[in-house]
């Protein structure tokens, strides 16, 4: 079996599965410690339920991601030596920055956050959940300036056949590093609310009318509804910034075989590759061209631009079209459900009935747009230094094949673990509502009032 | 001899990289043996042993990644040489620590009746893990040899290896615990000691065996006067904690932490002999640490926010064990 291919679906495999735990942190950090400041300004105990329903998420899915991303940075030398042979001195000081400047800071903290409300006190509790948030945040700016730097590279220069940084700044506030930068938070931001308002909704059907669940469901549904139109804004101004940069990204992303004007917007087709064409197409006369250029004779860049120099048609058409279709959706249902809440201050059933489902909606749009932007990427693994298939490592490929296979079973078992506990925590706080003990009720020591029993 | 930063560069990140993984295998390494020792505890002693770590581990495998990064960021050729020669093991290792990782949260937070199942996860992540990393270095040392030979041995070590992580976390377990527990870790130490001073004999034995460049380092006068400290101290360690395992636990718990003092420094002698015997190479008789280096500019990027951020992190990892010093208890997310 081929190597490339089987290394490409590993780290493929092993990315999309740490993404998953990374988009939960990064935001629910800061959703926890909002929770903990309302707490601390209004002594409202259910402010605190809440945070220890879901700070138990978060330890669950930062400990997931801190396995999945150890395993990635041993991937890069079993599997990809070429990369960092090649463009090693830009990427180390970047990975030596996230971890010196973040990955610490987390973990360090992460135990005084979690266990540690009886030790220290309040405002020191209050500080280690803003460390550890800030701590994944800063984690995300350094892995995005690597990653965009992958995209759109600058501020080097190539000697010997290796990449030297000629200026820090250009390398990591690359061309599309703050794109992409807004475009992940914000996507964090969005799978956080959902899946906050998802088990919510769940327990809002089971019949908890408890305080708790009302302030995690108002702030699951209120976040939603208020980032979904500025994520559309971001995700928007990220496909001008790749027109600009990798206009044969765009070219795939529409499927817009030639260059030309007055570009349709396809919104169905089956992209053929071998005949160069859309079948079964269905589209907007104009719209790509408008979209793109503000002009229905505005000029969109086609593939027959970038003969043998483009990405794989079919999954960055579709990668695209499911990343944007989940957000309409969104759209859709957090304006609903936060007009309920905030008009008829309830939630109809049905809605609640779709939030349920719609918990890991986030996970689907990071990953399509994920795979978008890196399938994107190819056949380069820097865009213009290195391709991908030279980076690959020496390794049998009954070797990769064996891995693989182990990974993805692994993956898949952890995945469904990891649901059912969400699932767990979510029917157990449905059941105890807000009866289930405090701090400061179940032991009798304790540095912290739980104020407002 | 002039300082010239290309020359001084790739021996600090050597020195760093060094120091990340001593602090790793000394940290890892007794939350790692607890897994291990899992295996032998009763289920409510589990609840202790998990609370004694359960605050620390994050950042204690944390030091791994920093170790790996620097080598992969400081000296990315002999990155990829290691691990694509260490491919398998690399993997298992990794199979290892998501599973331990994982079954620390997952057996708080399933229900009751499934705790039994991930606490049987952790002890089998756990063993992999340390068994995987046994196995590397017995390998590495002697030459990234993958014959039967290399294997063998690979297998000896990493039964060593996985012993001394258990001593280790006996000796944290002295620290932290209190009553019949405590009794019990100190046995644990007894036994588990045996197979450590095993395995650092092995390997200090093999080490120069394997290479006519090692012998030549040690065994030379006047190398053999300087560097016959190193053994003799160890040796005496050792006798020093077997000595102590009778009497323990003192009256009042009294120096409770030193058991697990004496073992890092046990450790730390280990690796500075290993340091010796490899210096100046990385990748053993292949690569020195200057032919596998990143840029010079690079590497004091690097350096820069290392000066500044490492002792950050030193101290408040101290706080974070200050916050959480004492007899270990029940661990509540309150």
């Amino acid at each position: 079996m081929d190597p490339l291919i089987l290394s490409r679906i590993q780290f493929g495999a092993n990315i999309s599965f740490h993404i998953l735990f990374p988009a939960i942190t990064i935001a629910l950090g800061w959703v926890l410690l909002f929770f903990k400041l309302r707490y601390n300004a209004t002594g409202d105990s259910a402010w605190m339920r809440a945070y220890f329903t879901w700070v138990k998420v978060f330890a669950l899915s930062f400990a997931m991601g801190v396995v999945s991303g150890v395993t990635m940075s041993f991937q890069f030398g079993t599997n990809w030596p070429g990369y960092m042979e090649t463009v090693g001195n830009i990427a180390g000081p970047l990975l030596a920055y996230e971890v010196l400047t973040a990955f610490f800071l987390e973990a360090a903290f992460l135990g005084i956050m979690l266990f540690g409300f009886r030790r220290v006190s309040n405002r020191v509790h209050t500080l280690a959940t803003v460390l550890v948030a800030g701590g994944t945040t800063v984690s995300a700016f350094w892995i995005i300036a690597l990653n965009s730097w992958m995209q759109t590279p600058a501020g080097f220069e190539m000697r010997d056949g290796k990449a030297h940084a000629l200026d820090w700044w250009a390398v990591v506030f690359n061309p599309s590093m703050p794109y992409r930068l807004v475009h992940m938070l914000l996507a964090s931001g969005l799978t956080v609310s959902f899946l906050i308002a998802g088990p919510s909704a769940l327990r809002y059907l089971y019949g908890d009318r408890s305080e708790s669940m009302w302030k995690a469901l108002r702030t699951g549904v209120f976040t939603a509804a208020i980032l979904i139109p500025v994520q559309i804004f971001a995700g928007d101004q990220h496909g001008l910034n790749t027109l600009e940069h990798q206009p044969q990204k765009i070219a795939a992303m529409e499927a817009n075989w030639n260059t030309g004007p007055n570009v349709p917007l396809v919104l169905f087709a089956l992209p053929d590759e071998q005949a160069k064409e859309n079948r079964f197409e269905i589209a907007i006369p104009d719209g790509a061209s408008l979209v793109l250029r503000h002009s229905a004779s505005g000029v969109v860049p086609g593939l027959n631009d970038y003969p043998g120099n483009h990405p794989p048609v079919f999954p960055v058409f579709w990668g695209f079209r499911i990343m944007v279709g989940t957000g309409i959706l969104m759209l859709i249902v957090s304006w609903s459900a936060a007009w309920f809440l905030k008009r008829r201050r309830s939630l109809p059933k049905p809605l609640a009935l779709i939030m349920v489902p719609m918990a890991p909606s986030g996970w689907l749009a990071t990953l399509a747009g994920w795979y978008t932007t890196e399938i994107g990427r190819q056949p380069w693994l820097v865009t213009g230094v290195l391709k991908t298939a030279d980076a690959v490592g020496p390794v049998a490929g009954s070797h990769v094949a064996l891995t693989l296979a182990v990974y993805l079973i692994l993956y898949v078992l952890l995945l469904l673990a990891y649901l059912g506990v969400l699932l767990h925590l979510a029917l157990k706080a449905a059941k105890d509502g807000d009866t289930s003990p405090l701090p400061g009720v179940m032991n009798a020591a304790l540095s912290q009032p739980a104020a407002g029993e | 001899m002039t300082f010239d930063w290309p020359t001084a560069l790739p021996l600090i990140f050597a020195g760093l990289m060094g120091l990340a993984i001593l602090i790793y295998v000394v940290l890892d390494g007794f939350d790692l043996g607890i897994g291990i020792l899992f295996a032998a505890a009763e289920d409510e002693e589990q609840d202790t042993m998990i609370a004694a770590i359960g605050p620390f581990w994050d950042a204690n495998e944390t030091w791994l990644v920093l170790a790996v990064g620097l080598l992969l960021v400081a000296f990315p050729m002999a990155h990829g040489t290691i691990l694509t020669a260490l491919y398998l093991p690399v993997f298992v290792l990794l199979v290892g620590l998501i599973l331990r990782g994982v079954a620390f949260d997952f057996r708080a937070k399933v229900p009751a009746g499934r705790k039994h199942r991930w606490n049987r996860i952790f002890f089998l992540g756990s063993a992999t893990a340390s068994l995987a990393q046994g196995y590397m270095l017995g390998v590495y040392v002697l030459g990234l040899d993958v014959g039967p030979g290399g294997m063998a041995f690979g297998a000896l070590v990493a039964l060593c290896l996985s012993a001394a992580y258990a001593a280790m976390g006996s000796a944290w377990l002295i620290y932290k615990t209190e009553g019949d527990l405590q009794r019990k870790a100190v046995r644990w130490l007894r036994t588990t000691l045996v197979l450590t001073a095993l395995g650092m004999v092995a390997v200090s034995l093999a080490t120069p065996f394997a290479s006519p460049r090692i012998f030549d380092k040690w065994f030379l006068w006047p190398e053999i006067f300087y560097l016959s400290p190193l053994p003799i101290v160890s040796a005496l360690l050792f006798l020093w904690l077997w000595r102590q395992t009778f009497h323990l636990p003192k009256p009042n718990d009294q120096h409770a932490i030193r058991p697990f003092l004496t073992l890092a420094a046990i450790f730390a002698l280990g690796f500075a002999g290993l340091a010796w015997s490899f210096y100046p190479f990385v990748v053993p008789d292949r690569l020195t640490i200057w032919q596998a280096a990143s840029a010079p500019e690079s590497l004091a990027v690097i350096l820069a926010g290392t000066v500044v951020v490492l002792p950050i992190i030193i101290f408040y990892s101290f706080y974070a064990y200050r916050v959480f010093a004492g007899k270990a208890t029940d661990l509540t997310y309150d």
